[in-house]
C-alpha cells in the first residue's frame, strides 16, 4: 500500500505509523459532558467502506495526515495535513 | 586538557568498493540544521543565499553544490552541509556536525543497490539529480539525496554508522554477484 503524503508525494506504507480513526484529532473541550468524552475515548464506528484515519509520516517529513480510503476496495481517496483541517 | 584524536563516524568501516561501485565516507567541515520560524521562510532563505550562495530548499530538494549544499530534511528544516552558517535572525540554528554519518555511493548500478534498501521510487523521472528525501534505508531513518546520474548521498544518525556500512556492503556485493 502507498499513501500520498501531501508534502512528500506517494510513499510506501512502511514509512508511516498508523494511529486510528481521524476523530481522535477532534478532542472535546475539557468541560464537555461525560458522555461526549466517553464517546471520544471509547466509541468507534469501524465501517466497511470509506474511512478517515490518522497516519504519521514517521520515516518521512514527520507530518500527521488524515487519509481517506476504502476498506472494501483498498482505494486511497485522499490525504490531507491534520493542521489544515477545519 | 589532553588533545584528543577525533575519529570520523565511519573510521575503519569505509571505503568499500566492488568492480563498478564505490562507497566512501563524506566528511563535512560542519553540518548545521536551519529551521525558519513560522512566516520567516523567505527572509531566512535570502539570508542563507547571502551567506553560502544557496537558498533554503523546497520539500524533497537540495540546493547549492558540493560542500556548500543545503538538503531538505523534514517539515520546515534543512541541513547545511560543509559551509559554516552564522546565526540567522528568524531561524533556529543548531550545530549537528558530529551527529551524522555521511556516505557517498558512486558508480553505475548505485540505484540497484539502493533499490534493495530504500522504499522509494528511484527512477530518473521521479528521483532526479537535485532531489532529496527523508526515508528509510533498511530499518534506519535516513536523508537520501541524488547528487549525480550515478551518485547518491546518504546520511543516518551517527550511532547507526556501522549498520549503514554493513547494509550497503551487503547490497553492493549482492548487486555485483548478479554481474
Ligand atoms: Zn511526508
Amino acid at each position: 500500500m502507498r499513501l500520498p503524503c501531501p508534502i512528500c508525494g506517494e510513499r510506501d506504507r512502511r514509512e508511516f505509523y498508523y494511529k486510528g480513526a481521524a476523530e481522535a484529532a477532534d478532542r472535546p473541550a475539557p468541560e464537555a459532558d461525560e458522555a461526549v468524552w466517553d464517546e471520544f475515548l471509547h466509541l468507534r464506528d469501524n465501517p466497511a467502506g470509506v474511512t478517515r484515519d490518522l497516519w504519521y509520516h514517521e520515516a518521512g517529513c514527520c507530518s500527521w495526515i488524515v487519509v481517506t480510503r476504502n476498506t472494501i476496495t483498498h482505494e486511497v481517496l485522499d490525504a490531507a495535513l491534520v493542521e489544515d483541517q477545519p | 586538557m589532553a588533545d584528543l584524536i577525533a575519529k570520523t563516524p565511519l573510521t575503519g568501516l569505509l571505503p568499500f568498493a566492488t568492480s563498478d561501485l564505490t562507497c566512501s565516507e563524506l566528511e563535512f567541515a560542519s553540518i548545521t540544521s536551519v529551521a525558519p520560524f513560522r512566516g520567516q521562510e523567505e527572509v531566512v532563505s535570502e539570508a542563507l543565499k547571502a551567506q553560502i550562495g544557496a537558498n533554503f530548499p523546497k520539500p524533497g530538494r537540495t540546493t547549492g553544490r558540493a560542500h556548500a549544499r543545503v538538503v531538505w530534511s523534514g517539515r520546515g528544516q534543512a541541513l547545511v552541509l560543509g559551509a559554516a552558517v552564522e546565526p540567522i535572525k528568524g531561524a533556529a540554528i543548531t550545530d549537528q556536525t558530529d551527529a551524522w554519518a555521511c556516505v557517498a555511493l558512486d558508480g553505475p548500478g548505485a540505484r540497484d543497490v539502493l533499490a534493495r534498501l530504500v522504499p522509494l521510487d528511484l527512477r530518473d523521472g521521479v528521483f532526479a539529480r537535485g532531489h532529496a528525501a527523508r526515508t528509510l534505508i533498511g530499518h534506519m531513518h535516513a536523508v537520501l539525496m541524488r547528487t549525480g546520474p550515478d551518485r547518491y548521498g546518504i546520511m543516518v544518525f551517527r550511532s547507526m554508522a556501522r549498520t549503514l556500512a554493513h547494509e550497503l556492503k551487503s547490497a553492493m556485493e549482492a548487486v555485483a554477484a548478479r554481474g
